[in-house]
C-alpha cells in the first residue's frame, strides 16, 4: 500500500492534493512524468502527472480535481490511508534546455502539472513568465508556488473575481506581443491548450502541451491513449505525455475524452447516492 | 483398475462436458466443465504407454506424458500432478490453453487410427484435482545457492523461469508492471477460457516455493535493467511479451468505440469491466460488434462481446477459412455461440457520427493471390465489391509489435529489425552479459506453451551460468 502522508483541499474542496509515500518512484521521477493510481481492489487505473516529488523523503505529490466516481473515492482517502497500487514514473520527462525566454501557461488543475516543469525551466537558466488561470478566484491553485517557480506571474480569472478578467490567451497575447519568446508550455483543459497553440502558432513560437487522454496500462500495451500528432497516431503514455502543441488534433482528443462520459455520470451519481442516502 | 492391453483401443475418447452454447454465450463462467474422475481414469486407459513416446517430443516443455497418464489410470492423482510439475509449473493453465491438437495430441499414436488421447484434458484434470483436493505439498527444492535472479514480466515465460530456478535453489524476484501477476494469462485470456482464480493459485504456488513478486514495477522506468545488476542480481530474464498493439492505419480508426484487442480484453479481464459498476472500469458494450482478425485473441474478443450483451458479433477476416490462425476448437466454440464469420473481407474505412462514435465500417471483398512473405496467400481486393456494415463497436485483433519501453532504455541489447530482442534459440542468451530473453519479446506473438518452452531453455542456461559461468 502507498500511504498518504499529507492531504490538502484546494479550490473549495473540488481539488485535492495527496502527498504519497512512494520512495522508488520519488527517486526516479522527473518533471513531466506521470503515475497511474488505483485506490482499491475494484478501482480504476487513473493516470495523473506528478505535481512534485521529494526523493529524500521518498514521496510524490499528485493534485486532482474531483470529477467522477474514481476521483470521489480518492477524495475520501485520509492521511494514513493509502492507494493500493501506484505505477510509475511513466512517460517521457520534459525536455529541459536553456532557450532564453519561456512562457508557461496553466489552467485549472493543469497548474499542478505545470509547476515542476516551470521550476525546472527556470533552474536551467531560462527567463520564465507564467500565466495561470481559473474560472474564479476560489478555483485558483498554487499561486504562491508558481510565483516562486517563475520570474513573473500573471493571474487571470474568467469572471474577473481575481487578477485580470478573461482567458489566459488574452494575457498570453500581450506577453507574445511585448517579448521575444522562444518557447511556450501550456497545460490545462484541452480547449485551453487548443487556443493557446492556435495563438502561439500565429507568433511562430514553439509550444509544448501535456495531454491527458484516457489510459489503461500506461506502458504502450493497450493503445487506448492514442492521439493524432501531425496526422500520425502516437501513444500518449510512451511517446508523450508532452507533444508539439501545433501538431495535436485537439478535436479528436476532446471526443475521445468523452468516450465514457454518460456511463461515468451515472456511476458517479450512484456512488453519491450510496455515500449520502 | 487397469484393463488388459487388448481392450484398450475399444474405449473411445471421453468427451469433455461443456456449458451449452446458448447459456454460456451470456455468462463468463468457464466453458469446459472438466472431466469427472471416472471419465479421466477411463481416458487414461486409452494411452498405449509407448516405448518411444512421440507426445513428449511434441511438447515444448517435454512433460513425461505417459508417466502422468499412467498415474491417473492408477488413481494416483496427486502423484500425477507431481510428475507434471517436474517439467511444467503451470499445468492448470496449460491444460486449458495449450494448442494440444498441434503438439502432444497431434503426434499421439492413438490418433493415427482414431482420436488421440485427450492429453490436455487429462493434464487439466490432474491439476484441478490437486488444486481442489491436494494437501498443498510442495516439490523438493535444492539448497540455497546464494545467487539472485530477476525475472522481468510475470507471464508464462517469466513464471516458468521463476519456478525452475527457485527449485534449483536460486533467489528469484519477479517484476510485473501491472498491479496483478500473470501477464497475458490475466489481462488477455478471458475468464470463460481461463478462470483468473486458477492463475492466482498457480502464482501462489510459485510464492509458496519462495519466489518474490514485485507488482507495479516497470523495468525500464521504475528501475532500469542495469540498476538490477547494481542491486546485486546475478542474472536477468526478460519475458515482457510483445505488447504493442497493431492498428490498421485506415481512416476513422481513432473514433470512439474502436479498441485494440489488448485494451478491450484488459478492461474486461484484468479490470473486470464485465462487472461494472461493481468494478469501476467502464467498457463500451456494443450491440453490433465487429472484430478484425482471426487469431485466438480475435476469438476471445468476439466471444467476450457476446457476453457483454452484443446482439451480433462478427469476425471479419481478409483471408479464407483455411488461413484462420486460431485453434480449431476456439473457432468451433465461437461459432457455436453465434459469432458470425465474414471471410475474404477487409476494412477500408470507419464511419462516425457527430459525437465521434463509430457507426459503420466500409470494406472490400478479397480474392486470394500468390503466397506472401508469411507463406499465406495474399488477399487481393475485388474491384467494385465495396460494401458497408453497421456497427457500434470495433475490436482490432490483428497482432502486436514489440513494445520499445524496456529495450529503448537499455544499452547493449541487440534487437532485430522489428524491434524484438535477439536471443540464441538454444540458450535464450541475449547480446548483453547476464541477460536472457524469451517468449513474445523474442519471437513475436505466439502461444503460452511456446513462451514456457523458451522459459525452460533460458532457465537451464541461467542455471548453468550461475553454476559454471557465462
Amino acid at each position: 500500500m502507498f500511504k498518504i502522508v499529507r492531504r490538502e483541499e484546494m479550490a473549495e474542496g473540488t481539488v485535492i492534493l495527496n502527498e504519497i509515500d512512494a520512495p522508488l518512484i520519488a527517486k526516479k521521477a522527473k518533471p513531466g512524468q506521470f503515475v497511474i493510481l488505483k485506490a482499491n481492489e475494484t478501482g480504476e487505473r487513473i493516470p495523473l502527472t506528478m505535481a512534485d516529488t521529494d526523493p529524500q523523503k521518498g514521496t510524490i505529490t499528485v493534485i486532482y480535481m474531483v470529477v467522477g466516481k474514481s476521483t470521489a473515492i480518492f477524495k475520501d482517502l485520509a492521511v494514513g490511508d493509502g492507494y493500493m497500487d501506484i505505477i510509475g514514473p511513466l512517460g517521457k520527462p520534459t525536455h529541459l534546455e536553456k532557450v532564453g525566454n519561456v512562457v508557461c501557461v496553466g489552467g485549472g488543475t493543469g497548474v499542478a502539472v505545470l509547476h515542476p516543469i516551470t521550476r525546472a525551466l527556470k533552474e536551467v537558466g531560462n527567463h520564465v513568465t507564467c500565466i495561470i488561470g481559473a474560472r474564479s478566484k476560489e478555483l485558483l491553485i498554487l499561486e504562491d508556488q508558481m510565483k516562486a517557480a517563475s520570474h513573473e506571474l500573471q493571474v487571470c480569472t474568467d469572471d474577473g473575481s481575481y487578477g485580470r478578467k478573461g482567458f489566459v490567451t488574452e494575457a498570453l497575447k500581450d506577453v507574445l506581443e511585448k517579448n521575444d519568446i522562444q518557447l511556450a508550455v501550456a497545460i490545462g483543459p484541452v480547449p485551453m491548450m487548443k487556443f493557446v497553440s492556435k495563438l502561439t502558432k500565429e507568433y511562430n513560437v514553439k509550444t509544448v502541451v501535456s495531454l491527458n487522454p484516457i489510459m489503461v496500462d500506461g506502458t504502450g500495451m493497450c493503445g487506448c491513449c492514442r492521439v493524432s500528432i501531425g496526422g500520425q497516431t502516437q501513444f500518449a503514455c510512451v511517446d508523450g505525455p508532452e507533444f508539439d502543441g501545433h501538431q495535436v488534433d485537439y478535436d479528436e482528443l476532446m471526443q475521445r475524452l468523452q468516450a465514457y462520459a454518460e456511463q461515468e455520470k451515472q456511476c458517479y451519481a450512484d456512488h453519491q447516492c450510496r455515500m449520502n442516502p | 483398475m487397469a484393463q488388459q492391453e487388448g481392450k484398450k483401443e475399444k474405449i473411445s475418447r471421453q468427451p469433455m462436458p461443456e456449458q451449452a452454447p446458448e447459456v454460456r454465450r451470456r455468462n463468463f463462467d468457464e466453458v469446459p466443465l472438466g472431466l469427472s474422475t471416472e471419465a479421466a481414469m477411463k481416458e487414461a486407459q486409452r494411452c498405449l504407454q509407448c516405448k518411444k513416446p512421440s507426445c513428449i517430443e511434441g511438447c515444448p516443455v517435454s512433460i513425461d506424458i505417459p508417466g502422468f497418464i499412467k498415474l491417473i489410470e492408477e488413481g494416483e492423482f496427486t502423484k500425477a500432478t507431481r510428475k507434471i510439475w517436474e517439467r511444467n509449473a503451470l499445468p492448470a493453465v496449460c491444460g486449458r490453453v495449450c494448442p494440444q491438437e498441434s503438439q502432444c495430441e497431434g503426434v499421439c499414436i492413438v490418433g493415427k487410427k482414431g482420436e488421440p488421447v485427450a492429453i490436455g484434458n487429462l493434464e487439466r484434470f490432474a491439476a484441478d484435482y490437486e488444486r481442489k483436493h491436494g494437501k498443498g505439498e510442495l516439490p523438493p527444492k535444492a539448497k540455497p545457492t546464494g545467487k539472485k535472479v530477476a525475472v522481468v514480466g510475470s507471464g508464462p515465460s517469466g513464471l516458468t523461469v521463476a519456478g525452475d530456478l527457485v527449485l534449483k535453489g536460486h533467489d528469484v524476484t519477479v517484476f510485473e508492471a501491472f498491479h496483478r501477476p500473470g501477464g497475458v494469462l490475466v489481462y488477455g485470456i478471458p475468464e470463460f477460457r481461463l478462470p483468473k482464480e486458477i492463475v492466482f493459485q498457480e502464482v501462489n504456488f510459485m510464492e509458496r516455493l519462495g519466489v518474490r513478486l514485485e507488482c507495479n514495477a516497470v523495468v525500464g522506468r521504475t528501475v532500469s535493467l542495469d540498476e538490477l545488476f547494481e542491486e546485486g542480481y546475478d542474472a536477468v530474464f526478460l519475458g515482457v511479451g510483445a505488447g504493442l498493439p497493431r492498428f490498421l492505419g485506415i481512416p476513422g480508426e481513432n473514433l470512439i468505440g474502436i479498441f485494440s484487442a489488448n485494451e478491450y480484453l484488459t478492461r474486461s479481464n484484468l479490470m473486470k469491466a464485465y462487472r461494472y459498476p461493481e468494478y469501476d472500469t467502464p467498457i463500451i458494450k456494443g450491440k453490433n460488434v465487429i472484430t478484425l482478425g482471426a487469431g485466438n485473441v480475435a476469438m476471445d474478443a468476439a466471444r467476450t462481446a457476446l457476453r457483454l450483451g452484443a446482439d451480433v458479433s462478427r469476425i471479419v477476416y481478409r483471408r479464407s477459412r483455411q488461413e484462420v490462425p486460431a485453434r480449431a476448437a476456439e473457432v468451433h466454440h465461437a461459432e457455436e455461440e453465434g459469432v458470425e464469420f465474414h471471410f475474404l473481407t477487409a476494412p477500408t474505412k470507419f464511419i462516425g457520427d457527430e459525437k465521434g462514435r463509430v457507426v459503420g465500417m466500409e470494406g472490400l471483398k478479397m480474392d486470394l493471390g500468390e503466397p506472401d512473405a508469411s507463406g499465406r496467400r495474399r488477399p487481393v481486393p475485388v474491384e467494385g465489391s465495396e460494401f458497408e456494415l453497421e456497427c457500434d463497436l470495433v475490436i482490432i485483433a490483428v497482432g502486436a509489435g514489440a513494445n520499445p519501453l524496456l529495450t529503448q532504455s537499455t544499452e547493449g541489447l541487440q534487437l532485430n529489425k522489428w524491434g524484438y530482442i535477439t536471443a540464441e534459440p538454444e540458450t535464450g542468451k541475449t547480446s548483453k552479459k547476464g541477460v536472457w530473453a524469451g517468449g513474445d519479446i523474442v519471437t513475436g506473438s505466439a502461444t503460452v506453451i511456446l513462451a514456457m518452452g523458451a522459459g525452460r531453455i533460458a532457465a537451464d542456461s541461467i542455471h548453468t551460468y550461475l553454476t559454471w559461468g557465462w
